[in-house]
């Protein structure tokens, strides 16, 4: 339980927002041309970090628009939160 | 077995104040070299090394645990022991660790209090009942007992369980699984733990894997906090931590880790003599020996490793357990915790090869891995004595996520997710 500072509405409950997983997946650009090991890579494997981890959220009930958050998954503290499309902050790895 | 337990030893014991009692498990030094080694001494782990020792004469055997004993998952879970799944692969999976459940006690000489006082879940509407009667005929093709109930059967056979029409998710039917039931979780790890430490297998406490030692596409050893230990077969039994481990090799899973919550209540009179599980409105309730009530949340829908998770979860199933059993309205709560359970996208687990030679894997089930807990050991165990899986977890390799043969038990089994 923590709280998440949604770029559009402020700080808010974590409970008004739902988890995206993963962020910077990108969609591939040639599906018909995937191998069968390209697609699991996209679709099933995740780093599942732990620790310093970039992911997506949504304000669900909120604003319902999408962000970036960079979380510590090993205490919940929330380090940075960047708009999409924006680059990731470079200070964190 | 050097110090059988029976009435005899009992009685013996007690005639010495129970002063002299031999230490269930050694406590070693890891030697240089081991034959194989389990990453994870919890319930699976363990019974891994026990069925590695037993069955397939491996004697050279380390189990490193980064904490203590039965301190994971483990000790976490609300114990409940099922085989009602849908698919066969499943079916056949759940129930061979079901069939090895009856007779553990015995197998083990350690009490791990195995009940089968009947796991039923309820249907809350329509898609519910189609589903849960869909359930009960596949699961009688597999040859697992499984019964549906209606309305007053469910009343009759749980009476404290508000049936009336009123309420917000009513209760129209279920299904029961007689020879499903609990056990007492932290005996499971305890009786492993000391037959398998009986048969030579080292378990090896506070002993942290840092680093997974490679030479081309073998493994050769693992660095940890009680430093470098050669091997040449590994089996990871790491469960949330093992994307963790599989990140030392290289390797990328198919997992998430997230928070599973569950909470005890102060201890009553023995009220409700089964498990009940509803997963529509995500509440499952049973009632341990000491006379706690056993209640399992829900997981939270983000990673995280903080083993905490969020009280919005607790309050969802706590108002469903209210709706459901008005009577337990001024129960006072006890205990809350968080464990980090391994999802796989299809909520199946992985007992697996990996494509990195003696590194093998048995990991992503997620809410559910207690029930199968002797099922897992004696497949992974054979999976790694013979480098070939077992028939029964044939279908549960890595690469089904490649092939895209899933064995989709999300929502079709009653996993509680």
């Amino acid at each position: 339980m923590f709280l998440i500072n949604c770029p559009f509405c402020g700080e808010r409950d974590q409970s008004e927002f739902s988890s995206g997983g993963e962020a910077h997946i990108v969609r591939p650009k040639q599906p018909t041309e995937l191998s069968d090991d390209e697609w699991a890579e996209y679709l099933f494997m995740r780093k599942n970090i732990k620790g310093i981890q970039f992911e997506r959220w949504n304000h669900a009930h909120g604003c319902r628009k999408w962000f970036n958050v960079v979380r510590d998954t090993s205490n919940d503290k929330i380090l940075s939160v960047y708009k999409m499309g924006e680059k990731p902050p470079v200070n964190y790895k | 077995m050097k110090n059988k337990y029976s009435v005899f030893s009992l009685i013996k014991n007690a005639l010495s104040q129970h002063e002299n009692w031999q230490q269930a498990w050694g406590n070693p030094e890891p030697k240089k070299e081991y034959d194989a080694i389990i990453v994870g001494g919890g319930g699976h782990g363990l019974a891994t090394a026990y069925y590695l020792a037993k069955k397939h004469n491996l004697k050279n055997i380390a189990v490193l645990e980064k904490g203590w004993i039965g301190g994971g998952n483990t000790g976490r879970n609300t114990t409940i022991i099922r085989s009602n799944y849908l698919w066969d692969a499943s079916a056949g999976l759940y129930d061979h660790a079901l069939k090895l459940w009856e007779n553990l006690s015995q197998e083990l000489n350690y009490n791990v209090m195995f009940s089968q006082r009947g796991v039923m879940n309820l249907a809350h509407n329509l898609q519910d009942v189609r589903d849960l009667k869909r359930r009960t005929h596949a699961n009688r093709l597999n040859g697992i007992d499984a019964v549906w109930l209606n309305t007053e059967e469910v009343k009759k056979f749980c009476p404290i369980i508000n049936t009336s029409t009123d309420i917000r998710y009513p209760v129209l039917g279920g299904t029961l699984q007689r020879r499903a039931g609990t056990a007492r979780h932290d005996a499971v790890a305890w009786g492993y733990a000391r037959s398998a430490s009986d048969m030579g297998v080292d378990i090896i406490q506070n002993c942290e894997v840092k680093g997974i030692k490679r030479n081309g596409d073998r493994v050769e050893g693992l660095e940890t906090t009680k430093g470098f230990i050669k091997t040449n077969k590994i089996g990871v039994v790491a469960a949330g931590h093992s994307s963790v481990i599989a990140n030392m090799a290289g390797l990328k899973l198919p997992l998430e880790s997230k928070p599973l919550q569950a909470l005890v209540s102060e201890p009553v009179k023995p009220i409700i003599d089964t498990v009940v599980m509803s997963n529509a409105v995500h509440a499952y309730v049973s009632q341990s020996d000491k006379g706690e009530l056993v209640i399992g949340a829900g997981t939270d829908s983000y990673v995280s490793y903080t083993q905490r998770g969020s009280h919005n979860i607790i309050e969802e199933t706590l108002k469903a357990i209210l709706e459901l059993y008005p009577i337990f309205s001024r129960m006072k709560m006890l205990r809350q915790w968080g464990g980090i359970v391994d999802i796989c996208p299809d909520a199946s687990p992985i007992i697996s090869k990996t494509n990195i030679k003696g590194l093998y894997f048995n990991c992503g089930w997620g809410t559910g891995g207690f029930k199968a807990t002797p099922g897992s050991g004696d497949l992974f165990a054979h999976t790694i004595a013979n480098d070939e899986p077992h028939k029964l977890n044939a279908a549960f390799n890595l690469n089904r996520f490649v092939s895209g043969d899933l064995v989709d038990e999300h929502g079709a089994a009653a996993v509680a997710h």
